[in-house]
């Protein structure tokens, strides 16, 4: 969709008629989620792909790996996570052709990205995403975010989306220094439980992805036991007041 | 040198394939005031001799910090060494404000030799007439290069430029082999004696050299004159030590002919 009309010079850009900028997301991907374990970092996320409120696409990959050293997961418009990969290949690329033994490793390319997402923030034409960079270089984890106006931190673990909401409380309490690959992916399916009840955009189509000092694994997809015959959904609205 | 018919263009080859405007720039490095580097495997130490141009002046700065990993000493046109090390700074803070991570040592000479070049191969520029040490510490170890006018480098254990250098050549390549193990301290004591070659019979003392250094957990700085008089009379000490003991005062206080070259 296209301005199709000058806007207010409040601020110092002025866009004019025919120029495009980012004004809503299309096809956009829900939480992913982070967190470092003992042997590295842990990223997960859903394969679902909204066009709205419709699933349109259910095998979109949001985890992918950078270089040797880091995975990146996206939740917002796909397209601009793929115009990401793109920057981020053409960076490793030429980190590579260095061959010098120096490499990009996960906290240069949380840093790029960074710079990145806020100067297209600067420019009022946003890649509407929030990423999630994992990754271990010399033995050190690494694991950050970064959103679509450029706030970007470093934590032990890390969710987009929906997953600050409803993961991060439940990683708050249950995350441990030094949990072993099993307990790690145990804590993660927990919150992508939770994620897939309550959040309308997730599917039952999961992604598990690592990343030790050996390298990357991005695990095949699976999908979670449910349950739905809680009492508590038979009359969900039992008790609430004015409700139907 | 003799003029030819050859030399006035840098973008004109001789017969012979050479440029000499490029040879001339590099004959201007070596008519400098002394620099020397040599590196360890954690530790790399740049020292320089400080020529006044009178008694009445003070001595220009020959060592610059680059970034906390990295710094240079510089011998020839000095203007073009200040000017080279604001680019080098340049390009060291670009890359900590993209990546939050210091430029790799071997990345930051190749752009600087890049830039040499292109003074090779445009015919309204002339090559930067100085020759640069570039001392830097990254995750794959501790580095010496020298940037030369003519767009190339080289990596080196120990070098020196400017004029007499030959001579602090001769004492490094004696001793290169044993740099890499090196405590921190020896590092600096031999990048004095190296200067004290250069200085032909002058008395050495921390007035006229300036000493740097970059290590592990050291970012570049360069050292206070007292701790490297310190230094210089603890060599002195030494050095008197083993010679005589008998004439130990003597020879030290006398005006006659300087101390044989060892």
């Amino acid at each position: 969709m296209m301005e199709s009309a000058i806007v207010s010079c409040h601020d110092s850009t002025i866009q004019e008629i025919g120029i495009e900028r980012t004004l809503y997301p299309y096809v956009t991907g829900t939480s992913v989620l982070g967190m470092k374990y003992k042997d590295g970092v842990l990223l997960a996320a859903d394969l679902g792909g909204s066009y709205g409120s419709t699933l349109r696409y259910k095998s979109v990959e949001r985890i992918k790996p950078i270089g040797k050293h880091s995975l990146l997961g996206a939740s917002g418009e796909i397209s601009d996570f793929q115009e990401i990969l793109r920057y981020l290949d053409e960076l490793i690329l030429y980190d590579n052709m260095w061959d010098d033994g120096n490499s990009l490793g996960p906290k240069e390319v949380h840093n790029y990205l960074n710079r990145l997402m806020y100067n297209r923030r600067n420019k009022f034409n946003p890649l509407w995403n929030s990423l999630v960079l994992g990754g271990v270089k010399n033995g050190q984890k690494y694991l950050g975010m970064v959103g679509m106006i450029g706030t970007h931190f470093e934590d032990n673990h890390v969710a987009t989306g929906f997953g600050n909401h409803l993961a991060r409380p439940i990683l708050r309490d249950e995350w441990r220094e030094d949990m072993s690959f099993e307990e790690a992916v145990k804590l993660l399916e927990k919150c992508l439980r939770v994620l897939l009840y309550r959040d309308r955009s997730s599917i039952n189509k999961f992604q598990i992805a690592k990343i030790t000092e050996e390298g990357v694994t991005i695990f095949p997809p699976y999908s979670l036991k449910t349950f739905w015959a809680f009492s508590a959904f038979k009359n969900p609205t039992k008790g609430a007041e004015g409700s139907w | 040198m003799f003029r030819n018919q050859y030399d006035t263009d840098v973008t004109t080859w001789s017969p012979a394939g050479r440029l000499f405007q490029v040879e001339y720039a590099m004959e201007a490095v070596k008519q400098g005031s002394a620099a020397i580097g040599l590196r360890s495997a954690t530790h790399v130490v740049l020292a320089t001799v400080n020529k006044a141009a009178s008694e009445l002046s003070s001595h220009q700065k020959k060592v610059f910090k680059v970034d906390d990993h990295i710094g240079v000493a510089i011998a020839g046109l000095t203007a073009d060494g200040r000017v080279l090390s604001r680019f080098l700074r340049s390009e060291c803070i670009n890359h900590t404000f993209v990546y939050e991570s210091p430029l790799p040592v071997s990345r930051l000479v190749v752009h600087l030799a890049d830039k040499a070049q292109v003074c090779t191969q445009r015919s309204w520029k002339r090559p930067y007439g100085v020759g640069l040490l570039v001392a830097g510490l990254d995750e794959t170890g501790a580095h010496l290069y020298y940037n030369c006018p003519s767009g190339n480098y080289f990596e080196y254990q120990a070098f020196a430029i400017g004029s007499r250098s030959q001579a602090a050549k001769t004492y490094l390549e004696r001793r290169f082999q044993a740099f890499n193990n090196y405590p921190r301290e020896e590092l600096i004591k031999d990048a004095l004696s190296a200067i004290k070659e250069t200085l032909q019979g002058e008395k050495l003392t921390s007035a006229i050299c300036t000493v740097a250094v970059v290590g592990v957990g050291e970012p570049f700085h360069v050292i206070d004159q007292k701790t490297i008089q310190e230094v210089i009379d603890s060599m002195e000490i030494r050095e008197e030590a083993a010679a005589d003991p008998g004439t130990m005062q003597e020879e030290d206080k006398s005006s006659e002919a300087a101390p044989m070259d060892i």
